[in-house]
């Protein structure tokens, strides 16, 4: 407990750092801008940003990067209380008891419930991150390539479990998602593989190419198909501070969205979208009165709007204690800790802990900007959203263009992004889900090298995945996974919880 | 029209896919399961995009699938090609030509097109274009075109 208060202090003397305030300050205010803005997510604007940190230092930049991840969960629920439209997919059960309770003339303190909601949740899962972050990275420095490579099958599996749609077309994804990884020279023998004597595919394919085309690009053609401007009529709103009774009603709520969200964005696959959705159900599960939800229950917005905030932060844990992104977003935080030199894995903790400390830290000081950034400049965030999005795309289309041309200073990734763009495109018509092919891509090189060297110590014999008891552990628990999906109980669950 | 399952394409990209990895690794070593060459992780990977998309295309013929697509594809072209003119553009004309014409170009994608507006917006985002990234964080992007230093 000691030592965790020492590394935190040990944080907090680099998260406060005036240029990692500012930068911290900056994440913050430009994800509540683009969880105000429906149609912006965060995948696309950390792929946009990630060229303004190369400048920076590491930390610099990932407090900035991870500033704009929870400030989308901020931002995102403004705007489901105020118009109902779910500016992020984690806020998209707000939406039910929020706007009902903005119709009421209660939208003020339903914003302050689901900002204090938010704010207490992200501590106590900054402080479960801090206290659990150190034992699992201890543990993981036991792994070995065979415990490795089965841990990345379960998180992929688990992301695709947890995914939208179809089960079967997800796992296709993931698939296809690991090919296209393996583009470029194969680090084993020298063979450039799939690059049809490119050789600006040599180094393989950027991930923030991907991620703009999939999620840029295409994102822009689908919003442009709306044939009319949507009209928004926000209400008025006279106080944010929730009262006496609001409090009363809703701690409990609070306390077990955030227990809710902190467990669920740890596991591989979760996240704030799902802590939401469980805590939501959990709420009217546990209520005496559950008809109330929907008409605009005080606990509807409190339960799931602590569990987005605590799921978005401990999505973190996999990540930096094992290295393994859990979702699309912390893929790219992984790439982005690559780019800036560092391998996410269990030695960040002890070779780097002013970079891990100061992360956690920051994620404390962020939370606490976010809340006094939304409630007092809550209008300005509501006149935001009356910007035509005509005037909105071609901005986001040029900061893309020019983000990529920036990576390698090479025309030919921005032609690529093109093409990733059509083909996001397609797989929307499709009912395809792009967000585990990113997973995939990412994890695409990093899961052969792990299969390559346990095939190689174990000499060809692939029984060493079932002998090796947490390796083993690991599989039994994607299949189950994969075996809960097919049967059909579970499956109209899942398939309700996403009808949102 | 007839009613197009999206499971069917769907199924079919991934057997394509799927497909031509497999074949293309043909010609990378294989390699044995203790020593993998280039092409052990590619084809295993190849083989099971096939069978995931043979099974997502055989079970569209009965399972109800979702809504025909419908493509737009004013948009989709408009977008698609103001980012290729974009990549086309940066290096021959510099930033803010570049800026202007991909933003007018990407503005027709919207049914709502007003000369004024767009003059405005291209005014404002070449500025901010040149003054974030050039001034700002010191690309190192042309703004001109090379002539125009002479």
């Amino acid at each position: 407990m000691s030592g965790m208060l020492g590394n935190l202090a040990l944080g907090f003397g680099a998260a406060l750092s005036p240029l990692n305030l500012l930068y911290a300050f900056f994440g913050a205010l430009v994800g509540t801008l683009i969880g105000v803005l429906p149609g912006l997510g965060p995948i696309a604007t950390i792929a946009m940003l990630l060229p303004v940190s190369y400048g920076l230092e590491p930390l610099t930049a990932l407090i900035m990067l991870a500033g704009i991840f929870y400030g989308a969960q901020y931002g995102g629920s403004t705007t489901a209380i105020l118009v109902n439209i779910p500016g992020e997919s984690s806020s998209v059960v707000t939406c039910l008891d929020g706007y009902a309770l903005a119709r009421k003339g209660r939208a003020g303190p339903a914003l302050g419930i689901a900002a204090l909601s938010s704010l207490f949740a992200g501590f106590v899962a900054t402080f479960i991150i801090a206290l659990f972050g150190p034992v699992l990275a201890e543990w993981a420095l036991k792994f070995g390539p065979a415990e490795y490579f089965s841990l990345m099958v379960l998180g992929l599996v688990a992301a695709v479990v947890l995914a939208h749609g179809s089960l079967l077309k997800a796992v296709a994804m993931v698939v296809l998602g690991l090919l296209l990884g393996l583009i470029g020279t194969d680090v084993n023998s020298g063979t450039m593989r799939f690059t049809f004597d490119l050789y600006a595919l040599s180094d393989g394919i950027d991930f923030v190419v991907v991620a703009m085309g999939l999620f840029g690009f295409a994102e822009i053609i689908s919003n442009l198909e709306q044939t009319s401007e949507r009209q928004i009529l926000a209400p008025k709103i006279q106080g944010v501070l929730p009262t006496w009774d609001d409090f009363r009603q809703c701690w409990k709520a609070v306390l077990r969205g955030t227990a809710l969200g902190s467990f669920l964005g740890i596991l591989p696959g979760g996240g704030a979208t799902l802590s939401s959705f469980a805590a939501y159900t959990l709420e009217k599960k546990v209520a005496r009165d559950p008809s109330r939800f929907g008409e605009g229950a005080i606990e509807g917005v409190a339960g799931p709007e602590a569990a987005n905030n605590a799921g978005a932060q401990t999505s973190f844990i996999p990540l930096l204690t094992l290295g393994i992104p859990s979702n699309a977003v912390m893929a790219l935080m992984l790439g982005a800790m690559t780019i800036h030199g560092i391998t996410p894995g269990p030695q960040v903790m002890s070779e780097q802990p002013v970079l891990f400390w100061g992360m956690i830290a920051s994620m404390l000081i962020g939370n606490l900007m976010l809340v006094l950034l939304n409630l007092p400049l809550i209008s300005i965030w509501v006149r935001l959203l009356s910007v035509p999005y005509r005037l909105l795309y071609p901005a986001i289309l040029l900061l893309c263009g020019i983000g990529i041309y920036s990576i390698k200073g090479n025309s030919f990734d921005v032609f690529l992004a093109a093409g990733f763009g059509l083909l996001g495109y397609v797989f929307r018509k499709l009912d395809c889900e792009p967000a585990p092919l990113l997973l995939g891509l990412i994890l695409g090189p990093m899961m052969e090298e792990y299969l390559r060297r346990a095939m190689l110590l174990s000499q060809g014999n692939a029984a060493v995945f079932f002998t090796r008891p947490i390796s083993l552990a690991m599989l039994l628990a994607a299949a189950v996974l994969l075996l809960l999906i097919v049967v059909p109980a579970v499956r109209t669950n899942r398939e309700k919880a996403f009808q949102g | 029209m007839k009613r197009v399952n999206p499971d069917l394409w769907a199924g079919l990209i991934f057997i394509v896919t799927g497909g031509a990895a497999v074949v293309l690794s043909r010609s990378y070593e294989m390699g044995t399961a203790a020593r993998m060459g280039p092409a052990y992780f590619p084809t295993v990977l190849g083989l099971l995009l096939v069978l995931l998309g043979l099974m997502v295309a055989v079970r569209s013929f009965w399972q109800a699938g979702g809504e025909a697509p419908r493509f737009h594809f004013r948009p989709l072209l408009l977008i698609l090609g103001s980012v290729v003119l974009f990549g086309v553009l940066l290096e021959r004309l510099g930033l803010i030509p570049t800026t202007i014409l991909t933003v007018v170009l990407s503005r027709w994608a919207s049914r709502e097109f007003k000369g004024k507006e767009v003059a405005i917006l291209v005014a404002v985002l070449s500025l901010l274009a040149a003054g974030l990234f050039v001034y700002g964080l010191s690309l190192p992007l042309r703004l001109w075109p090379e002539l125009w230093r002479y």
